[in-house]
Formats: structure tokens, C-alpha cells, sequence
């Protein structure tokens, strides 16, 4: 930080540099954890949404089960039951799985992705089940088998249905990401948190923090809006 | 075979805890609502800015900060409240902000947000020859509100406020962390003191998962109740 900036600082009692510099960390640790929680658990949803449109019981059953669990119970007693759950894996603490597990940005992580996975899942498969059967009547109807039709036609299609309630997901992932804190990880709400008690200054600590978000999730509704936009052109009316 | 380690009784007034919680969090957040979606249609533009203020703040940011930030900041507003009547006017006012209160004001402010356009929607669908009707009866706004837009009304708002029930339940669960001794908190301090992560948190994964599912079914029968005498299109 330049120097004049941090002279100005130091004149605050709070927002002093040291601390502006914590809700940095914190900041960087939240757009880490919740960016690879979604990419990863999209990664993930892909394939298992389709595979829940399978008419197989024994191949869709299970995800079924999968989405249910996990969209029925709350994040904060799935990041529980990971966080504390995986010291209790009888003998992972000599293998190099616990160096990993160890820090609880990991099992943060992966509480975090199977929760978006879910819902991410059911959101896809909602989008799937709804394309028009005149869609892929043509595709079929073109010659397309399966896999080609799934991969031109049906995703594409559904994934201008989904993208809506996939940026509300992605905002609620934002703010979900917020119970990371009670589990030690120092992101943005961690940080926060950590000025309160010192300074015991509940309002600044915590009206500062909520603004950061804010403004994390005004620009993520931007960026959606800008991708909507450019997935459903050709819904636009022509312009006269 | 359930062996809860003499944690049963805790666990079970821990569950009464969220569901009472949960239910007066959702009579809030129904009563905002309301006011929200008025406010928003009422046409006047101060009203309507300010709802729309309510709804865009509480959209941006997090449930946890928001709880954090009334449970602490609360009860230092009160306390300065009450410095200041007991130093200007001898008034001695006193108030402790406990966990369920700021945890009932919290989820109900945020999900009153969510119920204002859930309400918006569903006023927004009643339509318009209704309320000709009404106004030609010689009904005044009030009572063409009471009497036609809200029963009209709460058929749509039904899915959304179904919705909002089934995510509000879940968010019960961050109240354990301002402190309050609901199941999610008696859980996580049984299995700190066994060691038995699975033995505590499960059990009360499964009570929500049984709370969802019969809501889900409750809803459902409503709905249905809801429809009754609507010919639906095939």
C-alpha cells in the first residue's frame, strides 16, 4: 500500500491498514472457497443431472437420494459432520489424506461442493426434463444418437433454462460461504469477527463486512445479467 | 440401540427450540411480507423506495453477518439506549438481546424480504377484473384488500411461501452460533465432549430431513386446498 494511504489510515482506531489488510485475507479466502466449491460442483452436477434423467431406478435412485439429503438438512451440520467427522476416520491420520483434512479450508471445501453439487444437480435436471420434445424429435429426426444429441441439443438448451436459478445458487453459495468462519477459517465473516472482538465494535466489524458482500454479490448479479443476455439474444425483440 | 448418551432429553427440547423459532420467525417474515409487497404497489413512491431498499439490502448480504451484526451490535444499541435515557431523563430501561430474539428478528427480516416479492407476485396475478368487481360493489382499497386481493392472493403466494418455509427451517441452524442451545448447538457441544461426530450431528440431520418432508407434504395438501373449485387446464 502506498505510504500515504497507510499515514491516512493510521489516523483511523479502527480501519487502520493491519485491519483493512485482514478483510483482504479474508476477502481472498472467500472468493477462493466458494469460486472452487462452484466450479467443481458444476463440474460435478453435469453428469449427474443427466444421469438422474435416466429412466433406470437403480442409476437415478441414487442421486435422488444424494440431492434429497443434501438439500433437506442444513450446510452448517453437513460442514459438521465433515469438519469434525473426518479426524473421527479410524487410521486417516497416518495417511498423507490427513496433512490435506487437517486444515480446515478442506473440509470446508468439500461440505461446500457436495451442498452446490446438489442443488446444482436438481436445478440442470429441471432444465433437462423441460426441453421441448419438438427439440429432440429434430435431433432425432437429424440422425443424432444419444451423446451428440445430449451435447448440441439438450445441454445448450438447458442451460439457458438454468442459468437463472443457477445465479441464484451461486448467490446463495456466496453467502452460505459466510458459516465457514465457525469452523476456524478466517474469511471474510471470520474476519470480521476477529476486529468485533478486538475492538469490540460490532457495527463497524459487521456493516463494514456486510458491504463487502454486497458488493460481491451486486457484481456477480451484473456478470449473470451480462451472461443471460448473451444465452437468450435471440429472444430479444428485434430492435426496429 | 440409539444410544444418545444421556444427551436425549437436551436434544429433544433443542428441536422444540428450532421449531418454535422457526415458527415465529415465519409469522415475521409474513406480517413483512405483507407490508413489503403493500408498500410496493401501493404507488406511493416513498413507500415503495423504501421496500425496495429493505429488500435489495437484505438480498446482498449474508444471513450469518446479518444475525452476527444484530445480536452483537443489538445489544450494544441497547445498552447505549439506555445510558442514554438513564443519564438524560433518569429513566432506568434495560434489555438483555438474547440469541432466540435476535435469531426470530434476523430470519424474519431476511425472509420477510424474500415474502414481499413472493406477495408481490401473487397480488400481481389476482386479476384486475377482480378488483373492477370489487370497486364497482362500492368496496373501499381496504376492504377490496381484505376481502378479495388476499384470498385471491395466498393461492399463488403458496409455492413461494413454501419455498421460503422449507430454506427458513434450514437457516434455523445458524442461531447455534450467536449461542442459542437449539439441537444443532446441544449436537456440536455433545460431540466435542465424545468424540462422536456421526453419533450427534445424524440424528439431528434426520430431524430436519423429517421436518422438510412433512412440511413438503403439508404444502402439498394445502395446495391442493388451495385449488379446490379452480378448473385447471389440461
Amino acid at each position: 500500500m502506498p505510504e500515504f494511504i497507510v499515514e491516512w489510515l493510521n489516523q483511523n482506531e479502527i480501519f487502520t491498514a493491519m485491519t483493512l489488510m485482514e478483510y483482504w485475507d479474508g476477502l481472498v479466502t472467500t472468493v477462493q472457497l466458494v469460486f472452487l466449491s462452484l466450479v467443481i460442483g458444476l463440474i460435478v452436477a453435469v453428469p449427474l443431472a443427466i444421469l438422474r434423467t435416466v429412466k433406470n431406478p437403480f442409476v437415478s435412485g441414487p442421486i435422488w437420494l444424494y440431492t434429497y439429503l443434501f438439500r433437506g438438512t442444513p450446510l452448517l451440520i453437513q460442514l459438521y459432520i465433515i469438519y469434525y467427522g473426518v479426524a473421527q476416520i479410524p487410521g486417516i491420520q497416518d495417511t498423507f489424506w490427513w496433512t490435506i483434512f487437517r486444515e480446515p479450508f478442506y473440509p470446508a471445501l468439500l461440505a461446500f461442493t457436495l451442498n452446490t453439487a446438489a442443488y446444482t444437480t436438481e436445478i440442470i435436471r429441471g432444465a433437462i426434463v423441460a426441453t421441448p420434445h419438438g427439440e429432440i424429435e429434430a435431433a432425432k429426426a437429424y440422425g443424432m444418437h444419444w451423446a451428440m444429441r445430449m451435447r448440441r441439443i439438450i445441454l445448450p438448451s438447458a442451460a439457458r433454462r438454468a442459468v437463472q436459478a443457477y445465479a441464484n445458487e451461486v448467490i446463495f453459495m456466496l453467502h452460505a460461504s459466510a458459516i465457514a468462519s465457525v469452523v476456524t477459517i478466517v474469511d471474510l465473516t471470520g474476519a470480521a469477527r476477529n476486529i468485533y472482538s478486538r475492538f469490540y465494535a460490532p457495527f463497524d466489524a459487521f456493516i463494514f463486512v456486510a458491504l463487502c458482500y454486497m458488493a460481491l454479490t451486486f457484481m456477480l448479479v451484473f456478470a449473470f445479467r451480462k451472461l443471460e443476455n448473451h444465452l437468450l439474444r435471440h429472444q430479444r425483440p428485434a430492435s426496429g | 440401540m440409539f444410544d444418545l448418551k444421556g444427551y436425549g432429553p437436551e436434544l429433544a427440547e433443542g428441536a422444540l427450540v428450532t421449531v418454535e423459532l422457526a415458527f415465529f420467525s415465519l409469522a415475521l417474515a409474513i406480517v413483512l411480507g405483507l407490508l413489503g409487497a403493500s408498500a410496493k404497489l401501493s404507488g406511493n413512491r416513498f413507500l415503495a423506495g423504501f421496500a425496495s431498499t429493505y429488500t435489495t439490502l437484505v438480498r446482498g448480504v449474508p444471513d450469518l453477518v446479518m444475525m452476527l451484526l444484530f445480536y452483537y451490535g443489538g445489544q450494544v444499541g441497547v445498552n447505549m439506549l439506555s445510558d442514554y435515557l438513564w443519564e438524560t431523563y433518569d429513566i432506568d430501561f434495560f434489555f438483555q438481546f438474547d440469541p432466540f430474539i435476535s435469531g426470530i428478528v434476523t430470519i424474519g427480516l431476511i425472509f420477510g424480504a424474500y415474502m414481499t416479492e413472493t406477495f408481490r407476485g401473487a397480488f400481481l396475478a389476482v386479476e384486475t377484473g377482480q378488483i373492477e368487481a370489487a370497486r364497482a360493489y362500492g368496496f373501499t382499497r381496504w376492504h377490496t384488500f381484505r376481502r378479495v386481493m388476499i384470498p385471491q392472493m395466498l393461492r399463488h403466494a403458496l409455492p413461494g411461501i413454501g419455498n421460503n418455509w422449507q430454506v427458513l427451517l434450514k437457516t434455523t441452524a445458524l442461531v447455534s452460533i450467536i449461542g442459542l442451545t437449539d439441537m444443532v448447538r446441544v449436537a456440536e457441544e455433545a460431540a466435542k465432549a465424545e468424540r462422536m461426530p456421526f453419533h450427534f450431528f445424524i440424528p439431528v440431520a434426520a430431524v430436519y430431513l423429517i421436518l422438510t418432508a412433512a412440511s413438503e407434504l403439508f404444502i402439498k395438501w394445502l395446495d391442493k386446498r388451495a385449488h379446490a373449485g379452480v378448473v385447471q387446464g389440461s
